[in-house]
């Protein structure tokens, strides 16, 4: 009971923090002092104290756009489990429900984008559906590479790979490939930089943040809260099969999680204020490159 | 019992039409009639094939008629799973016809479509019941040219005559294959029933002949990739009611005949289920590819019917694969994952093509460009349209999820038990994962495209909601696509019944899945209710448009806009032929620019082929003028030739010769 308890609480509670160390690292990179690391906490409270503006030819969708993505990207933080802890729900094949859910949330932000009519918002859902269509097979070719090694069905029973598995010399590389290749998932499902920048606004060269543009206050608050739980839980996925074999102790364990998970934050955040953003006629490009990764990391493992 | 109920039930809904043949042409009460038999006909046979899934595994029925080549007929699980959608999509759509093809506003043809329609139910059903070569073939041939009659209901028009064409011409090709595979059938086994091939009976190549003419003709019934060219021009073409019927259901003979021919053969080598998988895996990535190029509502609809066979034909390969290799899960798996398929597109399909033709109905318009806005005045129309959208998407927590999370399991699990063949099955999973995203991509662009943002093109009269007679059965479908895939325990029991193979349920968590979906509604219910009671003061104003003072409706994304990315990054498949008016002065005038897809197989091969051979052979137009008397001629000539092979020659011939 505690373990869900602490689960639950760390799903509803880190994920403004890794924005807010993802800002604090970028703020550094230039030389500024930045804003507080708990600043999109802040943030987000605010939101939800404003009034909601909505456009004049939305209908339902537009409100049904937040409340699905927050309500499916929630019910996929119930099926992964954090660090050495255990998932809270797991069952055989929950990771392509895991998988899906981010497709039912990524079906409604864009309706919902289209609902306005604006061009601008249109781009942005086209763009985003159009890489879906890349990541997608990616993220199922690493799952099946985890689920080569494990053996089972299930994402809680298939992390953290932490050494409970026979994992021989042989497959090293293709898990580093496996990574790698995630990665890039992470950062195009996430809208970061290189594929999208999370700090312009209204530039033709947006996916995410131009797709919110009509929503305002709670709407908005409800959209950014769950795409910062998007990340942690990409980023929770990686994590969790990069964490070395646990040491037994609770307290040690969840420590090297969350540190992980911390280090995960700065990385991207080095990342963002080291590489300019690519063309968007390029992104495919490197969409299909993680695909290739995890597929050629499939070719090696099954061989 | 219950083919006792299919057969009144066949008879009713045979019957159906014929009352209303002899109605003044812009009289309703033929209509009404017709409805009124199709309906309870259709509630007959539900009853019927519901009684029949649980039955005994077979209840065979002997008529002898020596006209019908003593048929037999007979009623399982399968048939009756098979069953199910043609009586539920037979009641429905005739009542969506009450009010989309009125008798009263299409005097010339109304009272055809009732009466093929009917034929075409009774035909689907007597090939699905039937147990032998000639029950199944005219149970075929009934389907297949009341289908032809169907589609060709507005035969004024020269595209409508030019796909019925088409459809007719494939359909042929169908049935000339199945004579060929009967005759190789009879042939091999002895006689002409359907009954199981005992292993060993058959030669291996045999069997291999008997298989690929199947999966030729079946799949060209069915719509498989390189054979679906007849599919988006009939789909088109036909009503909307029709097109429903044409792709949820007929489509499914197809899929039947080859699950049937699948059973009656024995130990099928690995190369079958290969050979299917890898065509399914084609026909789901190409189809969405090719549906999301197109501009018309209903040829996109169609296309994404290829797409949904080959999810089909995906599960049907993994059963053949598991047969194979003697592996009773992946049978489970494979066959439920593509009969639970096979049910859900029979569903959210025809939902959406009603609600294509809502749509038609209301601004006549099937141009996804010019559409737009339509939510704000058939709001019913388009929240039934939505569901039908998620549920084929295959996205959480409706219906078509379901089946392919079971497929998926059926794919994966090989590879987590470590199985030496499971790499090649688990190859087929990426390629599911990108059907999904291009669906849920290409559903995106069709909802918003027709029902959101605001009107393209103002319409030339006001755009009205569906009467209720419209709405009701789009209402049922989308009401059995929530409750699969909400409570997907109840549909365990049906599956298992039908593959006959119990351990589905130890396999896929149904009950799991099920309390997961309703635990995440009510989640849903919850946070909708606190974010309506946060917004309630809300202010309306218009879309913002990055300070531009005059946007226009024109202005919006539309669905080319939508699509343009993925057309592009698959252009060396899709091929987009633009056309611009180039600008040549320096104030150019009014310009228009336009783009269309080809269909792959029909206009770039078929047609070219075809123009090709017809120029070819135009030496032999000599001896055909249409003239009887030369043909009489030839008759005459041939019969002689033949006959003069009669003459002993050598008796008659050598002897001159030898001394």
């Amino acid at each position: 009971m505690m373990e869900r308890i602490i689960h639950l609480s760390l799903l509803l509670l880190l994920p403004p923090l890794l924005f807010g160390i993802i800002n604090k690292t970028k703020a550094r990179f230039s030389g500024r002092a930045g804003a507080p690391i708990l600043q999109p906490y802040h943030d987000l409270a605010r939101l939800f104290r404003k009034g909601t503006v909505v456009s004049s030819t939305t209908t339902w969708v537009f409100f049904a756009g937040p409340v699905v993505t927050l309500g499916a990207t929630l019910l996929a933080g119930l099926l992964l489990p954090f660090g050495y802890s255990r998932a809270m729900l797991s069952f055989s094949g929950d990771f392509i429900l895991f998988a899906y859910l981010f497709g039912l949330a990524r079906f409604f932000t864009t309706t919902a984008a289209m609902d306005t009519g604006s061009a601008f918002e249109g781009m942005g859902a086209a763009r985003e559906v159009t890489f879906a269509v890349f990541t997608e097979p990616g993220l199922f070719c690493a799952f099946l590479v985890l689920v080569k090694t494990s053996g089972t069905l299930s994402l809680g029973g298939m992390l953290p790979l932490d050494g409970r598995f026979n994992v021989t010399e042989g497959e090293f590389a293709p898990l580093l490939m496996v990574v790698i290749g995630l990665a890039i998932i992470l950062l195009a499902e996430n809208s970061r930089i290189p594929v999208d920048d999370p700090n312009t606004h209204l530039e033709l060269t947006m996916i995410h943040e131009v797709m919110i543009l009509d929503h305002s206050g709670p709407l908005l608050g409800l959209l950014e809260y769950a795409s910062g739980m998007k990340l942690f839980l990409l980023g929770t996925l990686l994590c969790d099969i990069l964490l070395p074999s646990g040491t037994g102790q609770a307290w040690m364990d969840a420590g090297l999680y969350l540190l992980m998970l911390v280090l995960f934050a700065v990385a991207i955040g080095s990342m963002e204020s080291l590489m300019p953003r690519l063309r968007m006629s390029r992104v495919p490009l490197l969409l299909i490159s993680s695909f290739l990764l995890c597929g050629s990391a499939l070719i090696l493992f099954v061989r | 019992m219950p083919l006792g109920l299919i057969l009144s039930a066949m008879v009713m809904t045979a019957f159906s039409g014929i009352p209303g043949l002899f109605s003044r042409p812009a009289s309703q009460w033929g209509q009404r009639l017709a409805t009124c038999l199709m309906l309870s006909g259709g509630a007959l046979g539900l009853a019927g094939a519901g009684a029949g899934m649980f039955a005994a595994p077979s209840s065979l029925f002997f008529f002898p008629w020596p006209a019908m080549g003593n048929a037999t007929i007979g009623l399982d699980p399968l048939s009756a799973f098979f069953l199910m959608p043609v009586f539920l999509i037979g009641g429905l759509g005739s009542l969506y016809g009450l009010g989309y093809w009125k008798q009263s506003e299409h005097p010339h043809n109304a009272r055809r479509l009732q009466f093929f329609w009917g034929l075409l139910v009774m035909g689907m059903c007597l090939l699905l019941i039937g147990r032998h070569a000639m029950s199944f073939l005219f149970g075929w041939e009934f389907m297949a040219l009341s289908a032809f009659f169907l589609v060709a209901t507005e035969d004024d028009e020269r595209e409508c005559r030019k796909s019925a064409l088409i459809y007719l011409f494939s359909t042929h090709a169908t049935t000339l294959t199945l004579f060929g595979f009967f005759a190789l059938w009879r042939h091999a086994t002895g006689s002409y029933d359907l009954v199981p091939v005992v292993a060993g009976a058959v030669p291996p190549g045999m069997l291999n002949a008997l298989f690929f003419l199947a999966l030729f003709g079946f799949g060209l019934k069915a719509g498989m990739m390189p054979l679906h060219y007849w599919l988006p021009g009939a789909h088109a073409s036909a009503p909307s009611h029709v097109s429903a019927m044409l792709s949820g259901v007929m489509l499914k003979m197809g899929i039947y005949g080859l699950v049937r021919i699948g059973l009656l053969l024995p130990e099928p080598p690995a190369l079958w289920g290969g050979v299917v998988l890898a065509f399914g895996a084609a026909s789901g990535i190409l189809g969405v590819l090719l549906a999301i190029s197109q501009h018309d509502l209903k040829r996109l609809l169609a296309y994404h019917s290829v797409e949904n066979i080959g999810i089909i034909l995906m599960g049907l390969g993994l059963a053949w694969l598991g047969r194979a290799h003697d592996r009773p899960a992946w049978v489970a798996l494979g066959l439920a994952g593509s009969l639970l398929h096979v049910w859900n597109h029979s569903l959210f399909k025809p939902l959406l093509f009603f609600g294509a033709g809502s749509v038609l109905h209301a601004t006549g318009k099937r141009n996804l460009d010019l559409m737009g806005g339509l939510a704000a005045f058939m709001p019913r129309t388009a929240l039934l349209f939505l569901t039908g959208a998620v549920a084929i998407s295959g996205i959480p927590p409706l219906n078509g999820f379901i089946s392919e999370w079971i497929l998926y399991i059926g794919l994966m699990r090989p590879l987590a038990l470590g199985d030496a063949e499971a790499f090649g099955i688990a190859l087929s999973v990426p390629a599911l994962a990108m059907i999904g995203a291009l669906a849920a991509a290409c559903f995106v662009k069709v909802y918003a495209s027709v029902f959101l943002g605001t009107q393209r093109t103002p319409d030339v009269k006001p755009v009205h909601e569906s009467p209720r007679v419209m709405l009701i059965p789009m209402g049922v479908l989308a009401f059995v696509c929530a409750v699969i895939g909400i409570l997907p325990q109840i549909v365990c029991p049906l599956l298992e019944s039908v593959t006959g193979l119990p351990q589905l349920s130890e396999l896929v968590p149904f009950q799991t899945i099920g309390a997961v979906s309703i635990g995440f509604l009510s989640f849903l219910a919850v946070l909708t209710a606190w974010i309506l009671f946060r917004t309630k003061k809300r202010r309306r104003t218009g879309t913002w448009d990055c300070g531009y003072a005059e946007p226009t409706s024109r202005m919006q994304y539309t669905a080319s806009s939508f699509g343009n990315g993925l057309v592009s990054l698959f252009s060396w498949f899709l091929c987009p032929q633009g056309h611009k008016s180039a600008i040549r002065e320096i104030h150019p005038g009014q310009a228009s620019a336009s783009s269309h897809v080809d269909e792959v197989v029909l206009d770039r091969l078929l047609i070219p082929v075809f123009h090709r051979t017809e120029r070819f052979f135009s030496w032999f137009n000599r001896f055909q003028q249409g003239v009887s008397q030369n043909y009489i001629l030839y008759m005459l000539v041939a019969a002689l030739f033949m006959l003069s092979l009669l003459i002993p020659y050598r008796d008659w011939v050598l002897p001159l010769f030898t001394p």
